[in-house]
């Protein structure tokens, strides 16, 4: 074997290996600072590469300026619904678009594998994404707020603005779930297709975009059925105390349930395709 | 001496194909590897066995005595990721500082970029570094945890020439200073620069586990090299070639060959008698099994 020529750095070379005991006092990879770390990861991905973000906030935002507004902006009740209505409408796509494909896009990366090999289990992974997606549904969210509050008359206190925040990250729940579902079982492009197709019925069906009693008579039959409507009047009885149906709400709890069996199902089918 | 990794009758199936056919070995502290074999031979489906990422179909495997399965025998071991699934958008400082977290005992981001000739880019995004800065990036995040075990998986492909000396020099230190590694390489020059032990996979075994020295001595051939004007009838030359006065032979029992040489009286000089070289070993020991079938 040749003889290796000194580096020069030799005397300024730093130890990549294990320090010889006594060791200094190892700083803690905790729980918490690792979800962190991956939910930061996360977002500055998203924010660095902000279309997911813009879409989320752009559609329900021009939505406001150009329907609610002038259609509905002097009416504070009618105002305050359509407002939460297109909140939660920024959120769905957040949570179902945005969290599937960004899942099928990373599923087709060799950095995926990689993280397999860092020493945490799935738990820190699966935080930072859901978390994630909070966060940014939660920006996407403020130019209907914020639209809102300077041209139409809805009116809120901060407590029912609070409460429709939790009614909100409550409704998505499904959403998220679901977006999970498609994210494992699909590659990306397909991800990208179906997660659209699943979004924009949903939304009408569940009168995210007008408001239910002017859909047509079949709409309204379905419209109870789809978790988009449970969502929905979750959050207007939040925000603006109107009584939701008790078949709404059922079948949003009902598609929870679906949606978070199918979940499960989908990323232990594609855990055990791809790494047993 | 202490065995850090080990594989025990590990065997490896995907569908039909069979990667890893019953392959017993032991990892030990201090020692650097170098894992050979062809594509498709086995190396990466060792290597992810190691790493937790993939179970055995049948056998034990095992990283410092627990399940590489464990999250927390991960800590002792670093791996390098492909270069090409980097995150684009994240600067270099971002992804050390994500991957060391993993880590209860961290080298720090500013010297480990540093060691790696990477610490004027810790702000610049990873799509924008080039190739060989990605490769470098990849390698240095296999070191951020302070491992006792690293898996180098091709570290130097695509690397100029004093780039991959650099990181030799870097990966010698660490072994150095005690650490253990597994490398693969393309580069048969770069396993013998820096290997003592080198294992030899095809079809999923292990067809060769020795020093360097006794791997390249495996063929049983050497190479002659002498320089004369003209040759006599030699006993044992199974190739030659001659450039310009030189001859270059390859002899299965060179101490004959120069005892004939002498006898004949025919004048010579410059006789040099070498081992075959690690690739004509790794030729020969990879070729046997297609020779076979």
């Amino acid at each position: 074997m040749p003889s290796p020529a000194p580096a020069p750095n030799r005397s300024a070379r730093t130890h990549l290996a294990p320090a010889p005991a006594p060791a200094p006092a190892p700083k803690e990879t905790s729980m918490p600072s690792l979800v962190l770390a991956h939910t930061r990861y996360l977002l500055i991905e998203q924010i660095r590469v902000p279309i997911a973000i813009l879409a989320s906030a752009f559609f329900p935002a021009i939505s406001m300026v150009a329907f609610v507004v002038p259609f509905a902006g002097r009416d504070p009740v009618a105002a305050t619904t359509a407002t939460g209505s297109l909140m939660f409408f920024g959120a769905m796509s957040a949570a179902l678009i945005g969290l599937g494909n960004s899942v099928a896009q990373e599923r087709e990366l060799p950095w995926n594998p990689y993280l397999r090999t860092l020493p945490a289990g799935p738990l820190p992974r699966f935080a930072g994404r859901i978390l994630a997606t909070l966060a940014v549904m939660l920006i996407s969210v403020i130019p209907v707020l914020v639209v809102a509050a300077l041209f139409t008359e809805a009116a809120i206190t901060p407590a029912r603005l609070l409460l429709g925040f939790g009614a909100l990250v409550a409704g998505v729940v499904p959403f998220m779930l679901m977006g999970l579902f498609v994210g494992f079982r699909l590659a990306s492009k397909a991800a990208m297709a179906v997660s659209q197709l699943l979004f924009f019925p949903m939304a009408i069906l569940g009168g995210l975009l007008l408001p239910p009693q002017v859909l047509p008579r079949f709409v309204q039959d379905v419209s109870s059925y789809v978790p988009t409507r449970g969502a929905a009047e979750l959050i207007w009885w939040a925000i603006a105390d109107a009584r939701p149906s008790a078949l709404s709400l059922v079948m949003l709890a009902v598609w929870t349930a679906a949606m978070a069996a199918a979940a499960a199902w989908a990323y232990r089918r594609d855990e055990g395709r791809r790494f047993s | 001496m202490t065995v850090l990794a080990r594989a025990i009758d590990a065997t490896r199936r995907y569908g039909d194909v069979l990667a890893l056919d019953h392959v017993s070995l032991d990892l030990r502290a201090g020692e650097l590897v170098g894992l050979l074999g062809p594509n498709g031979a086995g190396k990466s489906t060792l290597i992810n066995l190691f790493a937790g990422l993939r179970r055995p179909t049948s056998g034990t495997v095992e990283l410092f005595g627990g399940s590489p399965l464990d999250p927390v025998r991960r800590r002792g071991i670093g791996v390098t990721p492909q270069e090409t699934g980097l995150p684009e958008s994240l600067r270099v400082g971002e992804i050390t500082d994500f991957v060391s977290a993993h880590f209860p005992d961290r080298v720090g981001t500013p010297e480990l970029l540093a060691r790696f000739g990477l610490g004027d880019l810790a702000r610049r995004q990873v799509g924008g570094l080039s190739g060989g800065q990605r490769r470098r990036l990849a390698v240095a995040l296999a070191f951020a945890g302070r491992p006792r075990l690293v898996f180098l998986d091709e570290p130097t492909t695509g690397l100029d020439v004093e780039a991959r000396r650099a990181l030799w020099d870097g990966i010698r230190s660490f072994h150095e200073e005690g650490g253990t590694v597994l490398l693969t390489s393309h580069y048969l020059e770069e396993i013998e620069a820096l290997a003592e032990r080198v294992l030899v996979v095809g079809s999923g075994r292990v067809l060769a586990d020795d020093t360097v020295g006794a791997v390249r001595g495996m063929v049983g051939t050497r190479r002659v090299s002498l320089v004369a004007d003209r040759l006599p009838e030699l006993p044992g030359v199974l190739a030659a070639e001659r450039a310009g006065d030189r001859f270059d032979l390859v002899v299965s029992d060179p101490d004959r060959l120069v005892v004939a040489l002498v006898r004949s009286g025919a004048p010579f000089s410059g006789l040099e008698i070498r081992p075959a070289t690690l690739e004509e070993a790794f030729l020969a020991l990879t070729a046997e099994p297609a020779a076979h079938a």
